[in-house]
């Protein structure tokens, strides 16, 4: 496995039960090592784009705007300001001569064009170097139109995904605060880090109903700017995901007192804890008497369903390449569920104790890796004889290319993958694409 | 039409996702970005989910402190880490707007790497191009690749094949497209060097082993042959000077130079088959010849269909052009063609294909987005939309039905398998514009019928 690892990444992965448990992370990309991260600019964008009553307007060339259009399964119950992909385009004369005229006058264009709750304006490397002032532009234009307008401050080279989701919840902190809390619930929640793929969102906020919480705003799935405003009222913060949202839960606890919990929605396991863990935190009978009753309800109508592909799924193994760690927990606890075995589980951005747990629940012999690349997934898929693979857009042809399985598992999804009716999406996935005629055909398989 | 300033929804890419896909149809090469890995990442991800091909673009992923003192470590170990892991034959370095704006004299870099690392004679070939995301779209982006490719490798070399062989630069078309041209290079006996070679390298067969690098893409060799041709054929009416690889060619080795359209409809196949003639000597065989025939019997069959229907059309500018052209033939009327380019030249590439069919010419639109094609499309009320997949929004919004070509589709499977070129391509084109117009009138039928 070592031949296809570059030296220096030799640290960043590692084989579970070979020598004591030592994972590098947090380091920059290597040059040349065709990482699968993105950039600052993108962990911002993946935060802020569900808010759908906002207009996200990129100040920069097109490219940015280009490859971040409408490609992910962020669904809207009501506005869709967020399909949009707007940018102030720019040229060579506004490289030389600066672009804040034109960022400005973008801005108030669109702004009366489509008369948005709010306006985030993203900045990307160029923007960094030219040193365009996208916070002064932004203060002149909340001022002369009355819409609150954001700077984000995403430049693409200031660090690795993670640093723009924190980049992400400053920006987002602004929103938070000037709305009416009256009348809000004592039993209330705010749900973050929760993007509404494929109306994951409608799920989860069905659950809390049932449960007897109010939900007082999503952050950011389905997001509206005036609820996200009244967000301080709520009593408690549920925060999913690895850590894209954390950095808000964090600040909102320092300056409302408002605690969190982190949960994850996907998996029977970890779904079931984080409605336990919620109605725990309020400390009512009615409400745990709810929530038993829901967990019950759920599982009597999954189990037997699971039951079948579990039958012809057992003994299979998976393999996990996902962006955020926290993701990888329930994944690997899902396979699990189904009798499949996790043999390689990886991410893009995960910390030191992301890793750390993720070691102690795999099995011997499991690879873990940090920042990998097509070379080296390659090798471990075929090294562990992986049936399925689980990922994103660009883990796809990786998996397909060899004949193997693959479930997406990412944010461009059309299948809704939370909740209880999620586990049987995913096993549903995971089946049609393990039990598929296709691989009698696939030299692999052939040889 | 309102005064604007910001892009919705552009009709264009950036310029180094051109240059990457240029320099992935060389045999043994792996696309390099200097920049930030964002760029790197976003492109090779938009790419996949129109290849459904894995693409392995490198990056020099610079950091803050890289965009104040300079990439130039970066890159250097990032060319290392390729030569190691991938082995290369060469490796194209496009710039982007980071590296461009900081100022990284790329060139100047690669000179210093090679004198201190690639001593040997088998060392991997280094190309960059310059690709600034803010000055032009993907397709100059496509074509300055193209061009520092020759620039960099073609010589001029007496070999025995110099009479017959021919350089052919086709642009950015489908794999399916590469396929056909290399049939009717076997076809006329004429052996075709043609470069930029996606046919394989982004289309590829289903494999036992993951490879390092693709297989296919133009030989270097065959590059190196280039300047020794007996002729070049460069498709696109809208190539700049600067850009045009066919135009060094011949300035710099004196290979004459065919710079004819991208061959979509007849009247431009004709003109690129009776080239083939001309230079190959040979007649065009009787099985093109046949397919000509059939599509204009087909074309006879199905006239009244699409007589007058208004088409709007959009996408990189040769590809509209073309399919401009090839709509005027078939008796329906391009409404408007629209494009985020901006060579200058597509306007009267447009009215030079339409010459002597169409009465009025259509709307003519550059450097648009996909904001101000609604609204044209709101007020032509068109029978059809024709572009790629990023024209869905509109489609649906206006209930017209959209026939997908070009790139990026990637709301549909089979992107690079189809065919836009010759009277095959052609055939297929008419097929998929008649039955696209049929379906929408049996649709929308209070009755349904059917028969036609």
């Amino acid at each position: 496995m070592n031949g296809v690892v570059l030296k220096e990444r030799t640290g960043q992965v590692y084989e579970k039960g070979a020598g004591p448990f030592k994972l590098q992370c947090n380091l920059d990309s290597l040059p040349g090592a065709v990482s699968q991260r993105a950039c600052v600019f993108c962990g911002s964008r993946v935060v802020l784009y569900p808010i759908t009553d906002a207009l996200h307007l990129i100040h920069g060339p097109i490219g940015c705007a280009v490859y971040t259009w409408d490609i992910r399964g962020a669904l809207s119950s009501d506005r869709e300001l967020h399909r949009f992909s707007f940018s102030t385009d720019l040229r060579e004369k506004d490289v030389i001569f600066g672009g804040e005229k034109k960022l400005e006058a973008a801005l108030l264009e669109l702004i009366e064009r489509y008369n948005p709750e709010a306006a985030f304006v993203y900045s990307t490397c160029i923007v960094g170097i030219i040193g365009d002032d996208i916070g002064a532009v932004c203060k002149r234009v909340s001022k002369k139109t009355g819409i609150k307008c954001i700077p984000v401050q995403s430049e693409g080279f200031k660090g690795n995904k993670r640093a723009g989701y924190e980049a992400a919840c400053r920006a987002l902190i602004n929103l938070i605060g000037d709305g009416d809390i009256e009348g809000i619930s004592p039993f209330s929640v705010n749900i973050l880090g929760d993007f509404n793929l494929a109306g994951e969102i409608w799920i989860i906020k069905d659950y809390y109903r049932r449960m007897g919480i109010e939900v007082v705003s999503t952050i950011t799935g389905d997001g509206r700017v005036k609820d996200i405003s009244r967000a301080h009222g709520a009593k408690l913060n549920v925060v999913q995901c690895s850590g894209a949202t954390l950095a808000l839960a964090k600040m909102m606890k320092e300056k409302y007192g408002i605690p969190y919990i982190r949960v994850s929605y996907f998996g029977v396991d970890d779904m079931a804890d984080a409605l336990y863990r919620v109605a725990d935190f309020f400390k009512d009978r009615q409400i745990m008497e709810n929530t038993k009753a829901l967990i019950n309800d759920e599982l009597n109508k999954l189990y037997p369903a699971l039951k079948e592909f579990r039958r012809e799924l057992a003994g299979k193994r998976a393999a996990i390449y996902v962006g955020g760690a926290f993701k990888a927990f329930s994944l690997i606890k899902a396979f699990r569920l189904l009798g499949m075995k996790v043999v390689l589980v990886g991410s893009q951005t995960g910390t030191k104790e992301d890793y750390e747990e993720l070691e102690a629940i795999t099995d011997p012999g499991t690879i873990i890796v940090d920042d990998s690349n097509p070379l080296e997934l390659s090798e471990f898929l075929k090294e562990k004889k992986v049936d399925i693979f689980v990922g994103g857009v660009k883990e796809r042809p990786i998996a397909y290319k060899l004949g193997i399985g693959f479930c997406d598992h990412n944010h461009e999804r059309k299948e809704a993958l939370e909740g209880f009716i999620g586990m049987y999406n995913f096993a549903k996935e995971v089946y049609s694409t393990v039990m598929s005629p296709v691989w009698r055909f696939v030299p692999r398989k052939e040889g | 039409m309102k005064q604007y300033v910001s892009t919705t929804n552009a009709c264009k890419l950036c310029r180094p996702i051109g240059a990457c896909l240029a320099f992935r149809g060389v045999e043994g090469a792996v696309p390099f970005l200097h920049g930030s890995q964002g760029c790197a990442t976003y492109m090779r991800r938009y790419i996949i989910s129109h290849f459904g091909e894995p693409i392995d673009i490198a990056s020099s992923a610079l950091g803050e402190k890289h965009a104040v003192f300079g990439g130039g470590p970066n890159l250097k170990q990032g060319i290392i880490n390729v030569i190691k892991k991938y082995e290369p034959s060469l490796i194209g370095v496009a710039t982007t707007c980071l590296t461009e704006t900081i100022g990284d004299d790329v060139s100047m870099m690669l000179d210093e790497f090679k004198r201190e690392f690639l001593a040997d004679a088998d060392s991997p070939i280094l190309i960059n191009t310059s690709t600034p995301s803010y000055a032009g779209t993907h397709m100059e982006g496509f074509r300055g690749a193209t061009r520092s490719i020759v620039e960099k490798l073609a010589q001029h070399r007496l070999t025995s094949a110099e009479e017959k062989r021919v350089n052919l630069l086709p642009g950015f078309l489908s794999p399916q497209d590469i396929r056909y041209l290399k049939e009717l290079s076997r076809d006329f006996e004429l052996p075709l060097t043609i470069l930029p070679d996606l046919s394989e390298t982004l289309d590829a067969p289903i494999l036992l082993e993951y490879p390092k690098i693709p297989a296919g893409g133009t030989p270097i060799d065959a590059i190196r042959d280039m300047g020794s041709a007996c002729a070049s054929i460069e498709f696109g009416r809208t190539v700049s000077d600067e850009l045009s690889a066919a135009l060094y060619l011949r300035e710099r080795f004196g290979v004459q130079d065919f710079r004819i359209g991208t061959p979509i409809g007849i009247r431009e196949s004709d003109r690129f088959f009776s080239l083939l003639e001309k230079i190959s000597g040979k007649k065009t065989p009787s099985f093109h010849r046949e397919e000509r025939d059939r599509l204009i019997d087909a074309m006879v069959d199905g006239h009244k269909y699409v007589f007058g229907k208004k088409v709007v059309v959009y996408g990189e500018e040769d590809l509209v052009v073309g399919i401009t052209s090839f709509l005027a033939e078939i008796g329906a009327r391009p409404v408007l063609c629209a494009t985020g380019g901006k060579s200058g030249r597509f306007k009267s590439a447009i009215k030079s294909v339409v010459d002597g069919i169409l009465r009025d010419l259509p709307e003519i639109r550059e450097d648009v987005d996909f904001w101000e094609i609604e609204e044209l499309t709101r007020q032509l009320e068109p029978d059809l939309i024709m572009g790629h997949s990023k024209g869905y929004k509109i489609s649906r919004a206006l209930g017209i039905p959209l026939i997908r070509i070009g790139f990026p589709i990637h709301d549909r499977i089979g992107g690079q398998r189809i065919l836009h070129i010759g009277y095959r391509g052609a055939q297929m084109l008419f097929d998929r514009v008649a039955n696209a117009i049929i379906a929408k009138k049996q649709r929308d039928s209070d009755i349904g019928y059917g028969y036609f």
